[in-house]
């Protein structure tokens, strides 16, 4: 009887496809902690390193975004809302978590749509929604947008620090330190913007890009496809999530996005300025935006705290136990970088999950 | 943080979705998906559907899934 699962029919594939060093990327947190919770790094052959790229979107919101939100709360009438990722991530002098236990009004929600509907009932009060996040989230705050203008609320407004996953990864690309061979695409990301959005990283680079699901069996099904490509000199977009991803993505979210928002050059922390990596409101949405309302400014500032290298981490330049002060001055309860706060961060994931240093 | 989770449409009212999340129902938003019907099993994120799901690989992606409540707290992820 064969008593061989799927999963370890992948994994023998990628053993006998392995035949020289190489390094597999990963652009999406939630592949990051599946990666590191399922084990499945240690089961790989020792000449594939799985990086972590920048796929933790508030790892890569820049200290004047957490700055502005904690100085808002602070504000007489209004009140600041956002997800509880953002709670944590430290600012230059504080956290909206610390600000919380002293009295701010900040107040963390799982849909945005839960801080329109207290727009409506307070109808006194400034409602501000800190919206982070890749474009998974990017539709649902236009769509919330959307909904406030048709409420006709004048009580709601958005700090849009939005991120778009492309251009970053192009950026990746440019840069001459950073050695990557093939993609991990991410999932719910790609459910939106579809296979067709990495086309054009194909074409300029090269580099071979696959969407893959959560589970471990669909990570490995997507590491054997990258070097299915890799060993025979292909580069092209394939998706192994394909329960969740087509190759147009999802019309209906794009237009709404489309709508609202329009690219604009975007500070990544740790990392920099991206070309057309962020997102700004049209014209039309304008009155929305809370750096209007509240003419809030945010400086450029790449800025990390001392000796934490988060950047060179989601750049997959160094691996999270290479930096010097891993385990020791930077943990999950004492964070130094955002990459050790968030628990989709590279440091987080490895902190829990990875105890054998194979750097 | 862009986990999405698959649920069942149990009913629609108002371009708002009444999900089940294997036992925990919960309010979603259709403005992503406006074509979702009754029955459709969906992916949600941050009270939205972002995407329709074919019927029986969502039992099994759901049948995965083990701390949903966790999924819908408004708690930082302290935690994995
Ligand atoms: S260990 Fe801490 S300081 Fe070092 S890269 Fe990770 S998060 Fe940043």
């Amino acid at each position: 009887m064969n008593l061989q699962t799927p999963f370890d029919t992948i994994l023998q594939s990628i053993h006998s496809l392995s035949t020289q060093k190489r390094n597999i990327m990963e652009v999406c947190g939630t592949h990051t902690v599946s990666i590191s919770r399922s084990g499945l790094r240690s089961q790989l052959p020792s000449n594939l390193r799985l990086l972590s790229g920048p796929g933790c979107p508030v790892c890569v919101t820049p200290v004047s975004v957490v700055d502005a939100a904690i100085s808002l709360s602070q504000q007489p009438n209004v009140v600041v809302f956002t997800f509880g990722d953002m709670l944590r991530v430290p600012g230059t002098q504080s956290t909206l978590q610390r600000e919380m236990s002293r009295g701010a009004k900040v107040k963390i929600v799982y849909s945005p749509l839960e801080s329109i509907i207290y727009a409506k009932t307070h109808p006194k009060q400034q409602i501000v929604f800190i919206g982070v996040g890749f474009e998974t989230t990017l539709p649902i705050l236009a769509a919330t947008i959307q909904r406030a203008k048709f409420e006709n609320l004048l009580n709601f407004s958005m700090l849009v620090a939005g991120k778009l996953v492309p251009p970053a990864m192009a950026a990746l690309m440019e840069d001459p330190n950073v050695q990557i061979d093939g993609f991990i695409c991410p999932g719910h990301v790609s459910t939106i913007i579809g296979a067709q959005s990495y086309e054009f990283l194909v074409k300029q680079y090269s580099i071979p890009c696959v969407i893959t699901g959560f589970l471990p069996t669909d990570i490995a099904e997507g590491i054997l496809l990258l070097l299915k490509q890799l060993s025979s000199n292909r580069s092209q977009v394939e998706i192994q999530y394909t329960r969740a991803v087509s190759w147009s993505g999802n019309i209906s979210a794009l237009q709404l996005m489309d709508e609202v928002f329009e690219p604009v050059d975007s500070e990544w922390r740790g990392i920099g300025l991206i070309p057309r990596s962020g997102v700004q409101f049209k014209e039309e949405y304008i009155g929305y935006d809370a750096i209007r309302r509240f003419q809030i400014s945010l400086e450029r500032n790449a800025e990390m705290p001392k000796g934490c290298s988060c950047g060179d981490v989601m750049k997959g330049i160094l691996l999270p136990f290479e930096c010097p002060i891993f385990g020791n001055l930077c943990t999950p309860t004492h964070p130094v970088g955002p990459c050790m706060v968030s628990s989709e961060g590279a440091c987080a994931a490895y902190y829990h999950y990875e105890t054998v240093d194979r750097s | 943080m862009c986990l999405a989770i698959p649920g069942l449409v149990q009913r629609i009212q108002n371009g708002i979705a009444i999900v089940d999340f294997g036992g925990l129902t919960r309010e979603i938003a259709l403005d992503l998906v406006p074509d979702t019907q009754v029955g459709d099993y969906i992916l949600a994120h941050a009270g939205f559907a972002i995407q329709k799901l074919d019927t029986q690989e969502a039992e099994e992606i759901l049948s995965l899934f083990q701390d949903i409540e966790r999924c819908f707290s408004n708690e930082p992820p302290n935690s994995i």
